[in-house]
């Protein structure tokens, strides 16, 4: 079993572990981590399939994809985060979304 | 003076422009906010204007491919715009332009949103955003970068929709939001799956190496099962009428007439450029679409008839309207001609549903209130009955508007396919959007009810500001449909591998 | 060529008018009545101009603009065209002056004649129709522009009326636009041709059964065949120059013109009958004449008995259609104008008995010949003109009819006709006898207002309509009459125009 084999099931096991809270649970902050951790499988993945073997350079596309992914995943996060907030302040309960 | 058109028009690099414009004037709104008004608007027109003259140079020279910085694929970006591009991105622009001019003309005229301390000019930096989003997903050209401007489009889209500070507009848009995220996650799943199989993102590319494979069918699943849901597919439809509905009029126009043809778009690029000239077009696939689209005119059609507010009677006809197009993926079993009819379809749509909700901002303003029963108050201005009469003569696909020729060529694709259940549908649904629309324009020659009980406007000058734009809108809904053969045509532009 | 654009021009003045009329403010009544007025004496002419030059000049005019959906919008002006055409332009002169006498100082009156505008230009469209296309536009555009005319008044009764109207028509026009696209994707060619169009030869009879069907079904919604019928009844809560103009002559009538379109040149007689769908559409229409006879019978509403006297009316001219005989459609083409011409003087003088002394129903009506002499001459004229009396207007139609029977060895036909007539005078004559010799009550001696029974404006019209019925009846031979017109139309649409009884 190669190293990235092995990076590549982790990303699928984060993927898979991310997938029952995200859809089903009631917290909103909750939901809003599971997506990050399903993001963070989805690169996980990418990041494996970069490998080119021992001692080559990694596949710079490869990474390239994974930076911007980051970059949605991390402005989607704010923008959700922000939006929790303000419901917060108007007083509405985060379980009712 | 035709030469230097011509000149002007092959020498500069429209799309680039397009794409650049909106951007460029997002940051100056968002960090001049004083100004944010005029350089909101003035970005608006010029973009709009690029995309005209692309889509002008799409029809005369042929489809438009540009690997950016020079770098081609697989490491460079390309974009590249064929007739389907050209028409959306026209749709686009002009119906933006429209909003954009229509919310400076009433911005001063609304009441700012005081309690949740979002200032009424952050309409500006993320509507251009949206714009420069809009433009760039569809002049895309890889799986990764559709990714990418799907995701600028709709986290614009979900702050547009949070921007009226109410409530319900916050949950609404929390709601949307998610959605969002795990759609274009699914989607990036798929992408990432593609790559690990063929390791090649450009439609062209991949479209040389794709072959009917188990992993490759997974990906395509879940990549249309993504786009599906952010464009509101029956059952996954029940974030639209909340974040559309409880918006200000000119996000919900932009929302229900522009950021949902988006994803739709992505769809049947990757269904006609990608899957099917590989061999993946699966007929099951495409009539469980097709279903979900025909569940979703009915569903959508009843709603709209039953909705108390006039706001959620647009937003579900939205819903019906969603599900003619997806009702087009069965119909392109055999080649691109019914393309025309989700085209037109698409195109009306965009024009009829913003000049309705446009329309309803004035109502509120005049009436107090958006429900379907104050509709007989007196204060109601012409224009505005106007508006709707001809907007929902589009919706409900009568002649000679767009939506007439549109549902004309749909009739005419699922009579020719032999597909007696689709065509029974489609005339179900469009006896249930009439319904729908009569409702409300028989409330226009009901018995007059009493005066508003709390009239917004003091006085009535500036009246035109808010009708002008949806009734020009409206009048071209019904225009489009006298065109003659030219937007046909201009579809049949085939990109070479776009 | 000056010609091409004729068809438009006749199009646009009432077009244009409607948004000027439109515009023109509630209290402006000279400049409103000015505009109406102008805009139809001026199509009138133009009517006029092209009727001589087809005619005796041989012309034909189209117009032509390509739609997106593969079909062009063809406006030509051929002689079944300008039959239907100066019907409705010469009516809409006459019904324009009433409906500004009924309506004077009512609400909404800029509103009213702007959609009458619209409704004559969608009439007219039908009627310069040069292929289903084209037809099916205008018919659509019908349905809308007479809604707001339906429900006027904005009482409860009047929505529910419109309600029911745009229920049945709505969906005749979803029936109507499926029929269309069908034919024309099976067909390629959605022309009308003199004789049928030759492009459905190429297709197969099921589908072109299943296209008929659903073509006849949609058209016969507006044209009152029943089971269809149900809306005319109710749509009699409009005011009386609607229920007269466009519910006894525009709407029904289009229904009854696009019968004969489809059938004499889409499909073309010859192929309705080999296919066995004129015998069906004949029986429906035979069926429809004698139930709305009888329906007429049982009501005693005024405007209602009238509505179901049109339904029964409008089938006659379906039947004659139906019928493989020049003589019948000869007798059909008349009819259309004869039957516009009867029945709109017996609306126009309903809605004068309302007016005067505001009764509705014809129990009620004991006597009103000696308040409102003149205007029940113009319905006893009428009334014996619709029972067929020689030498009225519903005579020669009716004569020429029966003879297309006999000639199609359907002598059925004859007895329809002569049951239907007997049922017309059932439900006609006891109101004259009624009006004429029944002692006057209290309410029917409401006395007039002015120095004539009723204003000016409501009863030269149904006078003039009176007149012309006895005109077209009397000088049935003449150039210009119906039946002239009739003929020249049926030679041309059914080869081998036989020696029949009558020439």
């Amino acid at each position: 079993m190669t190293v990235s084999l092995g990076y590549a099931l982790l990303g699928a096991a984060i993927l898979a572990l991310s997938i029952y809270p995200l859809v089903l649970a009631r917290d909103l902050l909750r939901r809003i981590v599971a997506a990050n951790a399903f993001g963070t499988g989805i690169f996980l993945i990418l990041v494996a399939l970069g490998f080119r073997g021992e001692g080559a350079t990694p596949d710079p596309t490869t990474h390239g994809l994974v930076l911007t992914g980051i970059i949605v995943a991390v402005s989607a996060t704010g923008l959700a985060l922000a939006l929790v907030a303000r419901m917060h302040a108007a007083g509405a309960r985060l379980e009712d979304v | 003076m035709s030469d230097t058109v011509s000149a002007l028009l092959a020498g500069v690099d429209w799309a680039a422009v397009a794409i650049l414009t909106p951007l460029a004037g997002g940051a100056a709104a968002f960090v001049l906010p004083d100004r944010a008004r005029a350089i909101g608007v003035a970005a608006s027109v010029t973009t709009a204007a690029a995309a005209v003259a692309l889509v002008w140079l799409i029809a005369t020279a042929g489809p438009y491919d540009l690997a950016v910085g020079g770098w081609s694929a697989p490491l460079g970006i390309r974009i590249a715009a064929d007739g389907l591009s050209a028409v959306l991105i026209g749709m686009t622009n002009l119906v933006g332009a429209s909003v954009a001019v229509h919310a400076a003309l009433t911005g001063r005229q609304t009441k700012p949103v005081a309690e949740a301390g979002v200032a009424a000019w952050g309409f500006w930096p993320l509507w251009l955003l949206l714009l420069a989003g809009l433009n760039a997903l569809y002049l895309s050209a890889d799986v990764f970068n559709l990714y990418v401007t799907l995701e600028i489009v709709g986290l614009s889209a979900v702050g547009l929709a949070a921007l009226s500070g109410k409530a319900e507009a916050f949950k609404a848009a929390i709601r949307y939001l998610l959605v969002g995220i795990i759609a274009s996650l699914v989607y990036l799943l798929g992408v990432t799956l593609l790559f690990a199989q063929y390791g090649v993102l450009d439609l062209a590319g991949l479209r040389a190496v794709l072959v009917p494979a188990p992993a490759t069918q997974f990906a395509m699943v879940a990549m249309l099962a993504a786009l599906a849901m952010k464009s509101a597919l029956f059952p996954l439809h029940g974030w639209l009428p909340p974040a559309h509905g409880n918006a200000t009029s000119p996000v919900s126009a932009l929302l229900s007439a522009l950021v949902v043809k988006a994803s739709l778009y992505i769809a049947v690029r990757l269904w006609l450029d990608l899957y099917q000239p590989a061999g993946l077009g699966d007929d099951a696939i495409a009539t469980v679409l097709g279903v979900l689209g025909a569940c979703a005119v009915l569903w959508g059609g009843l709603q709209a008839l039953i909705a108390k507010r006039l706001k959620l009677v647009v937003a579900y006809s939205t819903v019906a309207q969603i599900g003619y197009l997806f009702m087009c993926f069965p119909l392109w079993a055999d080649g691109r001609e019914a393309l025309a009819a989700f085209v037109y379809l698409a195109v009306a749509h965009a024009f009829a549903k913003s000049a309705l909700f446009l329309a309803c901002e004035q109502v509120q303003r005049t009436l107090g209130d958006d429900q379907v029963s104050s509709l007989s108050k007196p204060e109601l201005p012409g224009a505005v009955k106007v508006t709707f009469a001809l907007a929902a003569v589009s919706l409900v696909g009568l002649p000679p508007s767009g939506g007439f020729i549109g549902k004309w060529l749909l009739l005419e694709s699922t009579l020719s396919h032999g597909l007696t259940v689709w065509t029974v549908i489609v005339l179900c649904g469009t006896l249930l959007s009439a319904a729908a629309m009569a409702r409300v324009l028989a409330r226009f020659f009901a018995p007059e009810g009493q005066a508003a009980a709390h009239p917004q406007v003091v006085g009535d000058a500036a009246s035109w500001r808010f009708s002008l734009t949806p009734l020009l809108l409206a009048v071209a809904a019904v225009g489009i449909g006298l065109l003659g053969a030219w937007p046909v045509e201009l579809v049949g532009i085939v990109g070479t591998a776009q | 060529m000056s010609g091409t654009w004729l068809p438009l021009v006749v199009l646009s003045i009432s077009l244009i008018a409607a948004p000027l009329i439109f515009a023109t403010a509630e209290r402006r009544v000279v400049l409103r009545t000015t505009i109406n007025l102008c805009a139809a004496v001026l199509k009138l002419g133009l009517v006029g101009y092209l009727a001589w030059q087809v005619a005796f000049e041989g012309a034909r005019y189209a117009w032509r603009w390509p739609m997106a959906a593969g079909f062009d919008l063809v406006l030509q002006v051929d002689p079944l065209a300008l039959l239907f055409l100066s019907l409705s332009a010469g009516l809409w002169l006459l019904t324009t002056i009433y409906a500004i006498g009924y309506l004077e100082d009512g609400p909404h009156r800029s509103r009213f004649f702007g959609f009458f505008s619209l409704c004559v230009a969608a009439t007219t469209g039908i009627a310069l129709a040069g292929n289903l296309f084209t037809f099916l536009v205008f018919y659509e555009l019908l349905t809308l522009a007479t809604y707001p005319l339906v429900v006027h008044r904005q009482t409860p009764e009047a929505l529910r009326g419109g309600r029911i109207y745009l229920a049945y028509t709505v969906t005749g026009g979803v029936l109507l636009l499926v029929g269309t696209v069908w034919l024309g994707s099976a067909a390629g060619s959605l022309d009308f041709v003199t004789a049928g169009n030759p492009a459905l030869a190429s297709v197969d009879h099921i589908t072109l059964i299943a296209i008929f069907a659903l073509l006849v079904a949609g058209l016969g919604v507006k044209a009152a065949l029943f089971p269809a019928h149900g809306w005319l009844p109710q749509a009699m809560v409009a005011p009386a120059p609607v229920s007269a103009l466009l519910h006894a002559v525009a709407v029904v009538k289009a229904g009854a013109f696009g019968i004969i379109r489809v059938v004499d040149e889409v499909f073309g007689i010859a192929l309705t009958v080999k296919l066995g769908l004129a015998l069906p559409l004949a029986g429906l229409a035979a069926f429809t004449i004698i139930y709305g006879s009888l329906q007429a019978l049982r009501q005693d509403d005024l405007k209602r008995r009238l509505a179901y006297s049109t339904v029964s009316q409008v089938s006659y001219i379906v039947l004659g259609a139906a019928l493989f005989s020049p003589l019948a459609l000869i007798g059909a083409l008349m009819h259309l104008v004869h039957q516009g011409l009867m029945k709109i003087t017996l609306f126009m003088c309903a809605g004068n008995i309302a007016e005067a002394v505001h009764l509705h129903k014809v129990s009620e009506l004991d006597g009103i010949g000696r308040r409102l002499p003149w205007t029940m001459a113009a319905f006893t004229i009428a009334s014996l003109a619709m029972i067929g009396v020689p030498p009225l207007a519903g005579f020669v139609s009716k004569w020429y009819l029966a003879a297309g029977g006999i000639d199609d060895q359907s002598a059925w036909v004859v007895l329809i006709l002569l049951a239907s007539s007997g049922l017309n005078a059932l439900y006609l004559l006891p109101i004259l006898h009624r009006a004429w010799f029944k002692v006057p009550t209290a309410a029917t001696m409401v006395a007039a207002s002015g120095r004539l029974e009723i204003k000016w404006t409501l009863l030269a019209p149904p006078l003039m309509t009176a007149a012309l019925v006895i005109g077209v009846g009397l000088f049935a031979n003449a150039p210009f009459s119906p039946l002239s017109w009739a003929r020249l139309i049926a030679t041309v649409e059914i080869p081998q125009f036989p020696d029949g009884l009558i020439r």
